[in-house]
């Protein structure tokens, strides 16, 4: 296996994705730069209440957005090191090092400026390093903040008690009565549940867009095209727009599918990828799997900010209620490692994958704290062929290109060498 | 290793080495004595009464410290994740945690999280609670959810002791854990007026004890402790006083602690063992003990890093207790790896600076157990603060 053939991993749902989001940070442009008096608030992509943000009118700003595009654009270290000057930690997570260091360079990012928050919504949902992230911008920007606690699933069936929704939903109660004073209007509850209802049907197109990819070939790559979907997905919930882009991107990937076209001239190896993507390497690490035929048939990571494909949806009848749970248990960052576990055996089985790869990125300890027992579990009791690699999603200082592909090399080699193996055995049981 | 100059106290002579000790001896002593079966709390924080009341004897786990080689838990957590995570996994591994039937995790960090997790998977036979202890102090939600979360714990904990705590059970736990940590209290309030006259190598091996003990034992042993040390005629030596933060979870080792006062410091106040003595006041006795505990954790609590207030930024309380301590410096004592540690540092460090305190950073990891580097900085460190 020598190079990767040139791909184009462009398409139609990409341009329209660069379009929208290019809409989307002309607004939060115009808000930083004065042109507009649109309220908004900082908030995070984990199970979020966007929902309620966009009834009020009020612009979502997603730090972690932000901080992604300018690694995807490499321009991510000299943020980080602004930040480590201040006293933050080369084992500090680089998302928040890079949004501090942003904050500190004035807001301007290559792609727009990104205005004060006029509220920190702290949605904690698992990370806890979004309690520090947030409680340091409020220290820093003097802008008011807010954390909504959302309870880490404790039971055994995976569900929240009634007591956790009581909890989330008097605290989105809390919330409105903020927002209100924030932007001097009472919530316009009609509104609110257009919006729910709109976060509904793009969960009902993106959890389809998913199950393509149970086909073969899978129409896209459900790692790395799949992030070109999330960037509407948690930015534009709940608007028209994004509803309208579901539906193109639906039907453009249903299309693909029936003419049993793929992201690769070939599939040869369905995977699982377990973790982000180095966002400063990211088409240099997608290159590493093409050129062995590679492609995503599910992602932990296309969860992160909600987990559509088992179910659930949002309900406008009881929009509160229902943001209330997909907040608490319908997102990857909520639930369990050990759910976690459960979700990838499903993706294997279900999505019918060959071997799953962990990247385990040492900004984001809520992904990888533990992923050594993870690939233990997988190897040994699932007999999962697993590969886990180390780099980082934000610091280009932790991506070691070469180290990287000889692991990924290897891997595939010994993947197909089982095959051959195996067909050979399969042949000589033939022949006795 | 000297704790001090003076007539050594009995219960520190006596706890030095089994704070450190890994077969934990005290606890198996209790479970024979008792019949009772043992909770093991990993920190920072634990609702310590639930486990008591269900007739448990609640222990703080504090990793493996310098006692263990890390030799599985490893390949299970990377690298760049600190130590107790691994060394705790680690004591499952090598069948040091047979004293306990469940082990108790909190939502204080994202590796403790997986943690939970991935002891559940190991060992399913010791039963791991998870407790999310809340992070919004002033939703009008949180007590009750806090009480409901605690009830639903005490009934697990019921399901592993067989005894499922009854309100009176609970209130008696709650005076019981009152009393130990007003002595608590009380040994620090001396050990920061007269910081001469009680060590904090001292004072931690006696804070360390009653994280093991029954708190019926533990607080006549505090007690004790406290008279003896209160009557001490001591004079204050040459030192600089210094306020420690930032060992909120995993421990530093005894000896590095009491290096950093022969280096030449007095401590005056410092997070180790927080989560032990974390309530400012006594949890009140009357009404529903539930709602009682989880009002002092959400309205009477100190200061962590691993707990959000956002009423009460921390580095300004930092900064007070430096000022109503008289501190002439913080010393910020990192676990290595301990993400909210060293978030906390960034806000410190500019307060600090902003306030014209002098800071020293210093890293440790528990397993360490070379110390000359950390104490030579340390020494330097006085040195400039002394001779200027
Ligand atoms: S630790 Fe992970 S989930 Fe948390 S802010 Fe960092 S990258 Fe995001
Ligand atoms: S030492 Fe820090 S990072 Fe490690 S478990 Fe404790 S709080 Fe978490």
């Amino acid at each position: 296996m020598k190079n990767a053939p040139e791909i184009r991993y462009q398409g139609r749902v990409h341009e329209l994705q660069k379009e929208l989001m290019g809409g989307y940070y002309a607004q939060l442009t115009d808000i930083a730069k004065g042109r507009s008096t649109r309220k908004n608030a900082h908030l995070l992509i984990a199970g979020n209440p966007v929902e309620l943000v966009r009834a009020f009118d009020m612009l979502p700003v997603f730090p972690e957005v932000n901080v992604l595009q300018i690694a995807a654009r490499k321009a991510s270290l000299p943020l980080i090191q602004k930040a480590e000057e201040l006293g933050y930690a080369v084992d500090n997570c680089a998302y928040v090092k890079a949004d501090i260091g942003l904050y500190l360079s004035g807001y301007e990012a290559p792609y727009g400026t990104v205005p004060k928050a006029d509220l920190l919504l702290c949605n904690y949902v698992g990370c806890n390093v979004y309690l520090n992230w947030f409680e340091h911008l409020a220290e820093l920007t003097g802008a008011p903040a807010v954390n909504i606690d959302v309870p880490f699933i404790r039971s055994a069936d995976g569900e929240p008690s009634s007591e956790d929704v009581a909890y989330v939903v008097k605290q989105l109660e809390e919330l409105i009565v903020q927002l209100e004073t924030i932007t001097g209007t009472a919530l316009d509850w009609k509104k609110l549940k257009r919006t729910v209802e709109l976060s509904a049907r793009v969960g009902e197109m993106w959890s389809e867009i998913k199950s393509l990819t149970k086909l073969r070939p899978a129409p896209y790559d459900a790692y790395f095209d799949s992030v070109t979907m999330m960037a509407v997905l948690y930015c534009l919930r709940g608007t028209e727009e994004a509803a309208r882009f579901f539906e193109i991107a639906l039907a453009d990937l249903k299309e693909r599918a029936t003419m049993k076209q793929g992201p690769l001239p070939e599939e040869r190896f369905r995977v699982v990828i377990e973790g982000p993507p180095p966002w400063p390497f990211l088409r240099v690490f997608r290159d590493m799997f093409t050129r062995w035929g590679a492609v995503a048939v599910a992602s932990t990571y296309s969860t992160v900010g909600g987990i559509w494909e088992f179910g659930f949806r949002h309900d406008p009848e009881r929009p509160l209620e229902s943001i209330a749970r997909h907040m608490l248990s319908q997102n990857l960052c909520n639930r369990t490692f050990l759910q976690r576990y459960d979700q990838m055996d499903r993706y294997v089985n279900e999505w019918d994958a060959d071997a799953i790869v962990i990247h385990s990125v040492k900004s984001c300890r809520l992904f990888s704290a533990g992923q050594g027992d993870m690939r233990e579990y997988f190897v040994r009791e699932r007999e999962v062929p697993t590969l886990l690699i180390e780099s980082d999603l934000e610091d280009p200082r932790y991506f070691s290109q070469a180290q990287l592909r000889n692991r990924i090399d290897a891997f595939f080699e010994a993947l197909t060498q089982r095959r051959i193996t195996a067909a050979a055995d399969v042949a000589a049981g033939g022949v006795a | 290793m000297t704790l001090t100059a003076f007539a050594p106290l009995p219960a520190v002579e006596y706890y030095r080495d089994v704070v450190e000790d890994r077969t934990f001896p005290t606890v198996g002593e209790w479970r024979r004595r008792t019949g009772r079966k043992a909770a093991g709390s990993f920190p920072v924080y634990s609702p310590v009464e639930l486990a008591y009341a269900a007739r448990m004897l609640p222990v703080g786990l504090f990793g493996g410290g310098n006692q263990i080689e890390i030799a599985h838990a490893d390949s299970r957590f990377q690298s760049f994740i600190c130590s107790i995570v691994k060394s705790t996994l680690e004591l499952g591994f090598i069948d040091k945690l047979a004293p306990f039937d469940a082990l108790l995790f909190h939502s204080i960090c994202d590796p403790a999280r997986n943690l939970a997790s991935v002891m559940a998977r190991n060992f399913p036979e010791r039963r791991s609670i998870y407790v999310h202890l809340p992070q919004n102090m002033t939703s009008a939600g949180a007590a009750d959810f806090l009480a409901a979360e605690y009830r639903r714990v005490a009934l697990e904990l019921a399901g592993v002791s067989g005894h499922a705590p009854d309100d009176e059970d609970l209130r008696a736990s709650i005076t019981a854990f009152n009393a130990m940590r007003a002595r608590l209290r009380e040994l620090y309030a001396l050990r920061a007026a007269s910081p001469e006259k009680l060590s904090t190598a001292e004072l931690y091996t006696l804070a360390r004890m009653a994280t093991f003990t029954d708190p019926a034992e533990s607080t006549l042993l505090l007690a004790e402790s406290l008279e003896a040390a209160g009557a001490r005629d001591a004079r204050p030596k040459d030192r600089i006083r210094v306020v420690v933060v930032g060992s909120f979870c995993e421990q530093p080792p005894l000896e590095l602690i009491a290096g950093l006062e022969e280096a030449g410091c007095y401590i005056l106040d410092d997070d180790f063992l927080l989560g032990w003595r974390l309530f400012r006041h006594d949890v009140p006795e009357t009404g529903d003990p539930y709602l009682a505990l989880a009002r002092s954790y959400l309205h009477d609590s100190l200061h962590a890093s691993t707990k959000h207030d956002l009423r009460d930024p921390r580095a300004a309380s930092l900064i007070a207790s430096a000022r109503s301590n008289r501190a002439d410096a913080v010393i910020f004592l990192g676990a290595k790896f301990c993400e909210p540690g060293l978030f906390d540092y960034a806000l410190y460090r500019r307060a600090l600076e902003q306030e014209g305190i002098p800071h020293l950073f210093l890293e440790f990891e528990e397993k360490m157990w070379m110390y000359d580097k950390i104490r030579s900085e340390v020494e330097t460190f006085v040195e400039s603060m002394l001779f200027v």
